[in-house]
């Protein structure tokens, strides 16, 4: 029994975007710990040190990049190794009713959400970057199947990921290539702390999930090192909600 | 913003309510289209013409859409 580990990343190169906090750090750190090489990019070359710090081994590197920008992307695919796993984590929150929505910021919710997983992904795929065998993982969210007020633009984001990811998933399977969607309720990072709600207010509202609290990043990081690892080498297509027990957000 | 400019925005906020219902002194949350949806209007709207950041704790804790409009000021 000794030495056996099927999560382990032993010998995979990681790309998490969004590392340079919430779910992304977290997820980046843990990867490290399973024995995976990371790749952490995130629009922030000082939160980045800082997730590099945190990260284990001597091998890890960080390149910042703001994936909304397309020069940012070709540069950060140029740059990388090949690939065994991807995470997408970079995102946005947002919170505005539907009579208020602007088409500028359904846009950039849009852009940050969904458009920029996209463009790295296809040009991954293009550039060659990704390994067979690789297992994506995009950071989607419950929100689809839990409409809020206020949630309409952040919540049509991660429902077209998911709908991206599936398809995708099709495509890739010749190459045994996986992809997979974790869908969390609401986790304490950033994100959650938009204008108008408070941190009492949530401390509050977390009581009503069945386990009495939100998320932690690293509860989502601990699945996505399941997706990742050979433990789930015959999942692919799936959308796995981690939520506390929550039926609402 | 004046406090009679805050109370005729604050009342544009409500699809149903006539904004003669609304005063500085009306108890908003007693208003019947008063509702979580209005009140994300309302928190949108101080931000976006006030620049000010108020929260749902804030609205609960208000009872005149004059005390509403001071705790925003003291912001």
């Amino acid at each position: 029994m000794g030495g056996y580990n099927p999560f382990s990343l032993e010998g995979k190169t990681i790309l998490v975007t969004g590392a340079s906090s919430g779910i992304g750090r977290a997820t980046a750190t843990a990867c490290s710990k399973m024995g995976a090489t990371v790749v952490a990019t995130g629009r922030n070359p000082q939160k980045l040190e800082a997730t590099l710090i945190t990260l284990e081994g001597d091998s890890n590197q960080i390149i910042a990049a703001d994936l909304t920008i397309d020069e940012d992307v070709k540069n950060l695919v140029y740059q990388i190794p090949k690939l065994d796993g991807i995470v997408h984590c970079a995102g946005i929150g947002h919170r505005m009713p539907a009579k208020l929505l602007t088409m500028t910021e359904v846009e950039k919710v849009m852009n940050s959400n969904f458009i920029s997983a996209v463009s790295l992904q296809t040009q991954l795929i293009n550039a060659k970057k990704v390994n067979k065998a690789s297992s994506v993982v995009f950071v989607a969210s419950a929100a689809p199947h839990m409409p809020a007020l206020g949630n309409a633009a952040y919540t049509a984001s991660k429902a077209a990921i998911i709908g991206y990811a599936k398809c995708l998933a099709l495509e890739l399977a010749p190459r045994n290539i996986r992809v997979n969607c974790i869908c969390p309720a609401m986790v304490w990072t950033d994100l959650i702390m938009q204008e108008g709600v408070g941190k009492e207010e949530l401390e509050q509202a977390q009581l009503k999930y069945p386990l009495k609290r939100y998320g932690q990043p690293d509860d989502v990081a601990n699945l996505a090192i399941y997706l990742l690892s050979d433990a789930s080498q015959w999942m692919t297509n799936s959308c796995i909600d981690i939520t506390g027990g929550t039926n609402e957000l | 913003m004046e406090l009679n400019e805050f109370v005729e925005k604050f009342a544009e906020q409500f699809e149903d309510t006539d904004s003669s219902e609304i005063t500085a002194t009306t108890n908003y949350r007693e208003l019947e289209e008063w509702s979580s949806l209005v009140g994300m209007m309302v928190i949108a709207f101080v931000k976006m013409d006030m620049g000010k950041t108020v929260t749902g704790d804030d609205l609960k804790a208000c009872k005149s859409v004059e005390q509403l409009y001071n705790l925003i000021m003291a912001k």
